[in-house]
């Protein structure tokens, strides 16, 4: 209970400091929901979970790198007050790393979403320069045939790297933008990079200007 | 005059008055509108109008709100709004990954220390951003060793200090002027305000009603001859009515007013001209039917610093 009251403050702070204006172009949806996204930042799955209304957060659980949130203050935040799924990171990509270890990553995490639970997954796995989206990890197909009835839908933040971008400290207030676009599926004839190019041009098309 | 034991100025009482009929009347006629329009791009506009009423009466109360606790509410009050226009600004342009650090003391340093000083009446804040601040940011810039587009860079940064903070600061600086026989009073902002913000109100009015010739197609397609001419000359008429808010005679407030609803005219300009530079339309969402906080205070960014230096010039102590 009381993490959940932590949650809420911190969402309200998370979308003062970033100031971030939201814009969904499908209207949000109750139902079970992947939402993947471009990576520069940590402050991106703070925003990105704060943007989200309040009914969805509650059912929404980021997945994230067990090797940064695996200790102390940040466990406590990433476990207990937003229920993050924390994967090992090399695992995000299938292709570079033991395929076993790779497989039973995905399976955790579908079903420690079961049928009731959200997600967030930054599927560039690691934070880029906030210019380009890098090319996706194949973890969002393989958790797609996973969970075929579970709609993706892509989000694309800008503006929260130059907050804080890599290797800084001190935030600068910029304003933050966070789009949320149409969902997608994974067709049945579609191949594994087919669909990773499809997801990643949906996150880079909901680029404003 | 004394109410529940709590000093009260019966003229500022009177001007905060005034402001509430005029906005219920705005209120009134905003429902007559949006009952009587049948187009779609009639009602569009009369719903960003209702729109724009309804956030003038939550600043109006803000304003008021802060008047009441006195200088430190309304240093505070527009501390802030240089804090969220400089924001605006910054977002805005483009900087570079190496202007972070100097952007960190932009905002968390030049920024406080401006109103700082205001509110321990230091007037050596009319030196602090256009000296310090000028030398300040290309050191910093330098320091951190990215030498693209440098002058742009620093440029832009200094622009914005100069903009957002130093230019809106004149406007709670009148708080702490000292003039004869008048003595540092709230009353002078409220009548820099009033006759500021119903110039643009009024501009956008007689603009809509009878706007036919453009001013600045290129640069704002709202301006219009006829708004302008209509807008400047009945801000002017009724800040000369307003003369008694002021240590100003009957003609002095007639042609204060006027360089008012000119200069705020100049700033409405000018930050068209970097929104239409950038490709936007509004500087945010900040304020709803209005825009960002900056297409709020366009028109006093320019109309402060020239209102303050002209009363210190002629009235000051």
């Amino acid at each position: 209970m009381n993490d959940r009251l932590l949650a809420d403050a911190l969402a309200g702070v998370a979308r003062f400091v970033t100031g971030a204006q939201v814009t969904w172009i499908a209207a949000p949806a109750p139902q079970q929901t992947v939402f993947f996204a471009n990576h520069t930042s940590h402050l991106d799955f703070v925003t990105l979970w704060a943007s989200l209304p309040r009914r969805l957060r509650s059912r929404t659980r980021p997945v994230a790198a067990q090797d940064y949130w695996e200790h102390g203050m940040r466990r406590k935040l990433a476990v207990d007050v937003f229920n993050a799924i924390l994967v090992p990171r090399r695992e995000h990509g299938l292709a570079d790393a033991d395929p076993s270890v790779a497989v039973k990553t995905i399976e955790r995490i579908a079903r420690e979403m079961g049928d009731a639970y959200s997600l967030i997954i930054f599927p560039e796995g690691t934070r880029g320069d906030g210019n380009d989206v890098a090319h996706f990890k194949s973890g969002l197909y393989h958790l797609a045939q996973h969970k075929p009835g579970v709609q993706l839908v892509p989000a694309y933040i800008e503006n929260l790297n130059r907050i804080l971008p890599k290797g800084e400290f001190l935030p600068v207030p910029f304003i933050s933008r966070i789009t949320f676009g149409q969902p997608i599926f994974v067709d049945a004839a579609e191949s594994k990079n087919a669909f990773l190019d499809r997801a990643r041009g949906a996150v880079c098309g909901l680029k404003q200007r | 005059m004394t109410i529940y034991g709590l000093h009260v100025d019966p003229a500022l009482l009177a001007a905060c008055a005034g402001i509430l009929v005029l906005l219920t009347i705005a209120t009134v006629i905003g429902f007559i509108l949006r009952a009587s329009v049948n187009t779609p791009s009639a009602s569009a506009t009369i719903a960003n109008l209702n729109q724009r009423i309804y956030a003038w009466w939550v600043m109006c109360l803000v304003f008021g709100l802060t008047l009441a606790v006195g200088p430190t509410g309304s240093l505070v009050l527009f501390g802030l709004v240089s804090f969220l226009a400089l924001r605006e600004y910054i977002t805005l342009v483009e900087t570079r990954r190496a202007d972070h650090k100097t952007l960190f003391w932009t905002f968390f340093l030049f920024t406080p220390l401006q109103y700082v000083l205001l509110s321990i009446k230091w007037l050596g804040f009319f030196i602090v951003i256009p000296v310090y601040g000028f030398l300040f940011i290309p050191a910093a810039m330098a320091l951190a060793g990215d030498t693209q587009s440098f002058l742009d860079r620093a440029a832009k940064i200094q622009w914005g200090l100069m903009l957002c903070v130093y230019c809106i600061s004149y406007a709670p600086a009148l708080l702490v002027l000292d003039i004869h026989g008048y003595g540092p009073d709230a009353k002078l902002l409220l009548f820099l305000v009033i006759v500021g913000q119903l110039s643009d109100v009024l501009q956008y009015v007689w603009g809509k009603l009878i706007g036919r010739h453009k001013i600045a197609p290129n640069v704002s397609p709202n301006k219009t001859w006829e708004g302008f001419i209509g807008g400047t000359l009945s801000a002017t008429a009724i800040g000369t009515g307003l003369w008694w808010l002021t240590p100003f005679s009957l003609p002095a407030a007639a042609a204060i007013s006027f360089m008012i609803t000119l200069l705020g005219f100049g700033g409405g300009l000018v930050m068209s001209a970097i929104k239409r530079d950038r490709g936007i339309k509004d500087y945010g969402n900040l304020i709803r039917g209005h825009g960002g906080m900056l297409d709020r205070m366009d028109s006093m960014i320019f109309a402060a610093p020239v209102f303050f230096h002209v009363v210190r010039f002629f009235y000051g102590l």
